[in-house]
């Protein structure tokens, strides 16, 4: 965070976060709130690249922005007749969601900015790993190695490639 | 400074997964909560404990995870169309006890 370019690179990255997000949950169209979202992963991947992990902010990219919002974008073409608008919203639903996630907020920003000497900490010395250290260190046994939950992971995914076959299937 | 766009991001996860009634919105707001989790592990592991690499291992395994819990769901979510022609949690009773 030293450099100019870098605080005004924040301030984009985490103004259309928090513009965006607002905008998915509350726009009336549901494609148009798909393509919010993936205004949101976009910026979170800018962040991830701004604290020197590039790794996780391809992953980031790859899959959700490329992923995860293209099967989102699959699944509402599918279900829903193009041009509908969502129904509106009754008010004490309205007003519960918004109460809900107001004192949410508001008691997680106390706790924020009551330690906010944390806010001005600056990214110290970039210890970034490297790829092949990185590769090594998922795969490794020893400690601090990552083999057991990838190889979860794997089969958790094929469980639910399995899954996801089966359901939807024609029968 | 990071964690403000990550806490209003879960701000309206809740608020979306609380008031949307189309089942692909609440998944959405799910989406959204999901990644602000991320967002503040990467910047614990930043600015706590730069030299350790857990938070980084913890996102990447969650986002994984997402990805097949997202998969699991919309494939539910299309045969819940095939059946019942719509997607609106409101006309959904049929399991209900």
């Amino acid at each position: 965070m030293e450099s100019l370019g870098n605080i005004i690179l924040y301030f984009v990255a985490a103004l259309s976060i928090m513009v965006f997000s607002v905008l998915t949950v509350t726009t009336k169209k549901i494609l148009r709130s798909a393509t919010y979202l993936m205004f949101v992963l976009l910026a979170t991947a800018v962040i991830y690249f701004q604290m020197n992990y590039e790794f996780l902010g391809a992953v980031q990219i790859a899959v959700y922005a490329g992923g995860i919002v293209v099967l989102f974008v699959f699944a509402i073409m599918l279900t829903h007749k193009p041009g509908k608008d969502a129904e509106p919203l009754t008010m004490h639903k309205k007003w519960l969601g918004l109460a809900a996630s107001l004192l949410g907020v508001a008691v997680c920003g106390y706790a924020l900015f009551s330690y906010a000497k944390f806010c001005g900490a600056k990214i110290t010395a970039v210890s970034t790993m490297d790829m092949s250290e990185l590769g090594h260190t998922l795969l490794s046994t020893e400690k601090l190695g990552y083999l057991l939950p990838f190889e979860a992971i794997s089969v958790l995914l094929l469980a639910c490639i399995i899954g996801g076959v089966v359901i939807a299937r024609k029968r | 400074m990071y964690l403000v766009p990550s806490l209003v991001m879960f701000g309206c996860g809740v608020f979306g997964f609380i008031t949307r009634k189309n089942m692909i919105a609440i998944l959405i707001s799910l989406e959204l909560m999901l990644n602000s989790v991320d967002i503040n592990f990467v910047v614990f592991n930043r600015f706590l404990y730069p030299e350790q690499t857990e938070g980084m291992f913890f996102t990447l395994f969650a986002i994984a995870i997402a990805a097949a819990e997202t998969a699991v769901a919309i494939a539910l979510i299309i045969n819940v169309y095939r059946v019942v022609k719509n997607v609106d949690i409101n006309q959904l009773t049929k399991l209900k006890f």
